[in-house]
């Protein structure tokens, strides 16, 4: 059954026509005035085609002679009238574009500056596809409606002109065109509704079948490792499957529609042969005449179908709408106040009662503990405790549910836009390196001296492989810097931070993929600089360069003080940090146990696990 | 850097459509019966031509005045034609629609398990878009060529073909002269065709680069944030969005000047036609109603010209796909299955042998020389070294991702490259550093590792593993969901899921490459000693950076270099001047610093 367009949906979709028609309404107008030029010189066509059968051709074939110039000037009509009929193609399709074009660049800048300007508290509760889509194929699918919308204006014009000029030929002739110009517009309205939640769905099934080949190509080395290609295939071929039936089903409604629509035109024209000849009989009109209304006919028979192709946009327009205006009118944001967070010396942090949650439950509870400045601290914790949640809440990624971030004194949310991030900086665990050149990677658009950038890159130690690459500091890294080891991501995203000079440094496990020795030397430095730094870290060497050792769990600050203290009072930050040698020290007794039997081993486990 | 058959690119187009016709017989099915449908579908679109012609010769200008009822029974024979036409036609619709989808979905799942049997090596050397776009987009555009552009094809060459028949039969002179007016349109057509072709690929090329930009702004938002790099990301995405306006406008203004190219040569050969036809028919070699006719006639030309240039287009991208499709293909798997042919192993404690084995990837230097190990059944060896020595290659080669550039690896005595890929994948499971998740529960990718398992199963191999107070600290349990690639768990949470995966696989030679490398120090050791626990009776290998790992195992094998330089218990390699000890010593500096 076609669905019947709800009126919600049509106005809406009247609505989201009239908002483009406001932003552009020169070339609107122009694409409109070029449609009513291919209007005017469609009918006209016919008229001139049936005016020079009936005063040239016809009585020259009675007469038996024509004159040169009779002749001359039929052809030249014909000509003229579709000089003028390409035109307003041509510019009808040009300016339709136009028109599209712009406002999806409009629409894809303001869907882009809301990502940069909303919070990440927003960018959380979004998953990236569906931001990548709001982006780019519903913007697409808003303006779809813009490029056959001059020529379905147009269409309307030439329906009107032709009943008129029907009408002025013959009232019988004209009723047959009565009947068959609102049957075919009624019958491709019919097609298109039927069509498009068959077309959507096959859209949306194109796009599950990447998503499956998206992930299963990028698990590809777990479903080699498992031996799961069977399984791997099954899942694709289900919907690869579901695809090509809907795809079919599509056929299925195109095959049916596109037939009837040509063939109903073509009726018409016998119609009109069987109606003109019996009127032409009566003398009611003339030969040509009748070859002017069934070229009419063969004319209109294409172009009636684009107010057909509007309205089957329409429903999709209207949901792309939908979800860009969602991005366009989301509220949530970061405000910012107006204080500065001014001096060269190293800045003092405070977090004093900090709660946050990412939506189920809270991920931190209470903490507080403050940095002075110069100071280094670090933040220990098992896997899972929280950490890399707290590292986002120093530098204002995120704003906590409740308590204070201070720096230097000041509320972290009354700091002046941008003046965060040039007194802080965040590496964090998992490097995110930009589409760009090792110096755009690490400037981020900042005015830099190459000294500057050279000396961020020796203190992160990756002065030595950047110099190796091809185009040293131009080299081009590709996406997600891909061509380049994980340690050496590492150290580009340190060197980042570091050509800053932040006041504050907060590395969150930011070193993990380093070799011990590099990454030694690279502790050696931070030392030497003048910056507070927090650090989130498993390594004991990183630990005892910190001045104090927040040690979290569950969330929670279950104690601070120094690696010594700490070691000594809290057994939770014992175990954790002392795993390896104690482990090593119970292997060389386990050892010599677990030979004399594979029971033992078990045990072992067992008060392993506790 | 692609490892892609590269053979097929060359080749001509023709014989791409016939290779690809042999790959997926289905396209075959009922083509002849299709075709001659087609043909009859065309044979509608002249009959109104032929009705005008019949009526204003036969019937308005019979020599008894007009003849109603000759022009009643015409009309009535076009009507019964016009809709036997259209019922051809949707009966090849459907037919050509049901072949071909299936003949696509067939070579979309075919290319997809070939991607899923291409060597670790051959994957990884091309950008993972790339093989996406293998099984969607390329076949996508086959699939829209054949649904569009090919019926268009069809449809236009028969209408040209019946229509030009019906032009001769009326008159050979006039039909030259439409031929003579529409001849250099279709060779302006071919030049248009490359131009606009060549507009659209900037197009493509540019809105690659509009996403790019448009996904730091969402990927890298982070980031962005923490380095106020906004204004930055601002400029580069207004960059591309408007590189990309322009490529699109200027592929518009293209189509829209070349699209009514075919009107306005329409109108020249109309135009001739009626100068022409005059004459002829005042010497007496055409009738009023043939004129007429050639006038209808002639626009049957318009469509098949105006859409040629698209149809070309269409053609293009569809023979392209294709053959990066059959490219696919034809790539040789270097890692092949020796198939049924293959050794089945029987399950028990397994044993390695590396025989002189060397590796050098494609065009690099040799990263493995002369290893010679042996690997006895049930014991626990590190394999150890620094970054680049080998010791990651060497997992590579033992779990057959690549196979050596010379010597042999052999379990159970039989050469690895015999072996069923069934029976090797269940017998010898490796956990990688990066522990990929797929986008559903935790208990989903859990069991990824033993689709057949139960809840209580899943449970059981966590807590066997020392999980269980983690999985207990997580608000949902097994029901979390991990996110997009796990990103949702934190990296450290990620490969516990995949060792925990691999775990329940239940292998007889489990290899750890790294596999614990951001998880906590106490996680760690329990975890170890988990390990230590259930792998007893059987085979693990852990290549580790962190030595806690060497000290626990039967022992230890030190490469340098890409050689095996040292080999025995920890104690023992300790106590010799070595690199193991200077690697240890490192090791207890930076633990007990």
């Amino acid at each position: 059954m076609p669905q019947r367009v709800e009126p919600r949906i049509l106005r809406a979709g009247l609505g989201v026509l009239w908002v483009a028609v406001k932003a552009e309404p020169r070339i609107f107008g122009l694409s409109v005035a070029a449609s009513g030029l291919y209007a005017v010189t469609t009918v006209g066509s016919a008229w001139v085609l049936g005016d020079v059968t009936q005063q040239v051709v016809l009585p020259a074939f009675r007469t038996g002679h024509a004159t040169a110039g009779a002749l001359t000037a039929g052809a030249l009509a014909i000509i003229a009238v579709a000089f003028f009929k390409a035109l307003g193609v041509a510019g009808r399709r040009f300016y339709a574009g136009l028109m599209q074009y712009r406002l999806q660049a409009t629409y894809r800048r303001a869907v882009t500056r809301q990502y940069l300007r909303l919070p990440l508290a927003w960018h959380h509760q979004h998953p990236t596809g569906q931001l990548l889509s709001n982006a780019n194929a519903d913007v697409e699918a808003v303006w779809a409606p813009i490029a056959p919308l001059p020529m379905a204006v147009g269409v309307v014009f030439m329906l009107v002109i032709a009943a008129v000029s029907m009408l002025a030929t013959d009232v019988w002739i004209a009723a047959v065109g009565f009947l068959i110009f609102p049957a075919v517009a009624l019958l491709n309205v019919v097609y298109q509704r039927r069509l498009s939640p068959l077309a959507a769905r096959a859209q949306q099934l194109r796009a599950e079948v990447s998503e499956v080949a998206h992930e299963s190509f990028e698990g590809g080395l777990v479903v080699k490792t498992l031996g799961r290609e069977d399984l791997e295939t099954a899942r694709f071929a289900e919907r690869a499957n579901e695809l090509r039936d809907a795809n079919v089903a599509v056929g299925r409604v195109r095959g049916l529609f596109d037939p009837m629509l040509e063939a109903l035109p073509n009726l018409g024209v016998l119609a009109v042969l069987l109606i003109g000849s019996i009127r032409l009989e009566h003398g009611a009109i003339t030969s040509g005449d009748l070859v002017h209304v069934a070229y009419l006919f063969t004319l209109l028979a294409w172009p009636i179908r684009a107010l057909g192709w509007v309205l089957a946009e329409v429903p999709r327009s209207v949901v792309g709408w939908e979800r860009v205006r969602g991005v366009l009118d989301a509220t949530g944001s970061l405000p910012f106040g107006q204080a500065s967070l001014e001096g060269p010396a190293a800045a003092a942090l405070e977090v004093r009662d900090v709660r946050f949650g990412y939506g189920e439950g809270d991920v931190l509870h209470d903490v507080s503990f403050t940095v002075q400045p110069g100071r280094t601290t670090a933040v220990v914790g098992p896997t899972g405790s929280g950490k890399s949640t707290l590292t986002a809440l120093l530098v204002r990624l995120v704003d906590p549910a409740a308590g204070l971030v201070l720096l230097d004194g000041v509320d972290a949310r009354d700091v002046r836009r941008g003046g965060l991030a040039e007194t802080a900086a965040l590496v964090p665990q998992e490097t995110y390196l930009f589409d760009d050149t090792v110096r755009g990677n690490v400037t981020l658009g900042a005015e830099l001296t190459d000294e500057e950038v050279w000396e961020a890159l020796r203190a992160a130690q990756a002065d030595g492989f950047v110099a190796a690459l091809p185009s040293g500091l131009d080299t081009e890294l590709g996406e997600r810097g891909t061509t380049l080891s994980g340690g050496q991501r590492q150290r580009l995203a340190l060197a980042r931070a570091l050509v800053r000079q932040p006041r504050l440094l907060v590395l969150d496990d930011a070193t993990s993929s380093v070799d011990p020795q590099v990454e030694a030397r690279i502790l050696k430095g931070l030392r030497e600089s003048t910056a507070s730094v927090v650090v989130v870290a498993y390594r004991r060497a990183t630990i005892t360069l910190a001045d104090e050792v927040v040690y979290v769990q569950h969330g929670r600050v279950l104690d601070r003080g120094t690696h010594e203290e700490l070691l000594d009072r809290s057994g939770g930050y014992r175990d954790l940090v002392t795993a390896y040698e104690v482990d090593s020290l119970t292997r060389g007794v386990s050892r010599t146990v677990s030979l004399n039997g594979a029971g033992n081993a078990t045990s072992q486990r067992k008060e392993g696990a506790r | 850097m692609s490892t892609l058959s590269e053979t097929s690119r060359t080749e001509s187009a023709l014989s791409t459509l016939r290779r690809g016709v042999r790959l997926s017989p289905e396209f075959r099915v009922g083509l002849a019966g299709t075709l001659g449908l087609a043909l009859a579908a065309t044979v509608g679109r002249v009959v109104v031509p032929v009705a005008v012609q019949q009526t204003i010769d036969h019937g308005l200008h019979a020599h008894a005045g007009p003849d109603v009822a000759f022009i009643r029974t015409a009309v009535l024979i076009c009507a019964v034609v016009v809709a036997f036409t259209a019922l051809c036609a949707y009966t090849m619709n459907v037919r050509l629609y049901r072949t071909s989808e299936s003949g696509l979905a067939a070579l979309r799942v075919k290319a997809f398990r070939h991607v899923h049997d291409l060597s670790m090596l051959t994957q990884s050397g091309e950008r993972r878009g790339a093989l996406v776009s293998r099984v969607t987009g390329d076949v996508d555009q086959i699939s829209q060529f054949m649904q569009w552009g090919g019926l268009m094809f069809l449809i236009s060459a028969g209408q040209l073909v019946v229509a030009s028949v019906l032009m001769l039969i009326y008159s050979w002179p006039l039909a030259l002269l439409v031929w003579v007016s529409f001849l250099p349109l279709a060779f302006a057509l071919r030049r248009f065709q490359r131009l606009v072709s060549a507009a659209y690929i900037t197009v493509r090329e540019r809105v690659g680069q509009l996403l790019s930009a448009v996904s730091e702004s969402v990927v890298g938002a982070s980031v962005i944030r923490a380095y106020a790099a906004e204004d930055r990301t601002a400029r580069r995405v207004d960059e591309s969005v408007e590189h990309f306006r322009a490529a699109q406008t200027r592929a518009q203004a293209l189509v829209a000047l070349t699209f009514p190219s075919s009107e306005l040569v329409a109108a020249l050969a109309t135009g001739g036609v009626v100068v022409a036809g005059t004459l002829l028919g005042i010497g007496g070699h055409l009738t009023a109603g043939e004129l007429v006719a050639f006038l209808f006639l002639v626009t049957l030309f318009v469509g098949p010209m105006q859409v040629a240039t698209e149809v070309l287009n269409d053609a293009q991208n569809a023979i392209a796909g294709w053959r990066r499709v059959l490219g696919v293909l034809d790539t040789e798997p270097d890692v092949a299955d020796p198939g049924p042919g293959g050794v089945e192993l029987p399950r028990g404690p397994i044993e390695v042998r590396f025989e002189d084995v060397g590796f050098a990837y494609p065009g690099g230097p040799q990263v493995l020389k002369d290893v010679t190990v042996d690997i006895a059944p049930q014991t626990r060896v590190a394999v150890v070294g620094e970054t680049g020595s080998g010791k990651t290659t060497f997992a590579k080669l033992l779990t057959r991702l690549m196979d050596p550039s010379s010597g042999r690896v052999l379990v159970d005595g039989v050469p690895l490259d015999a072996v069923r890929f069934s029976s090797l994948r269940e017998r010898i499971v490796m956990v990688p550093q990066d522990g990929y998740l797929f986008d559903a529960t935790l208990a989903d990718n859990v069991r990824y590792g033993r689709p057949a398992a139960t809840d209580e199963e899943l449970l059981l191999a966590l807590t066997e593993l020392g999980l269980g107070e983690w999985l207990d600290g997580l608000p949902r349990g097994l029901a979390t969901p991990v996110g997009q690639r796990g990103e949702s768990l934190s990296a450290g949470e990620r490969q516990l899921v995949a060792l925990a995966r691999a775990y329940l696989a239940d292998p007889d030679l489990l290899v750890l490459d790294e596999a614990t490398s951001a998880v906590d120090p106490a996680t760690e050791v329990r975890i170890q000693r988990a390990l230590d626990g259930v792998t007893r009776g059987r085979t693990a290998i852990a290549i580790a950076h962190r030595l806690s790992t060497a000290e626990a195992a039967d022992e230890v094998i030190v490469f340098d270099g890409g050689r095996v330089v040292q080999r025995g218990p920890h104690s023992t390699l300790v106590a010799e001047p070595g690199v193991y000890a200077d690697l240890y010593a490192s090791w207890a500096a930076q633990r007990e610093a």
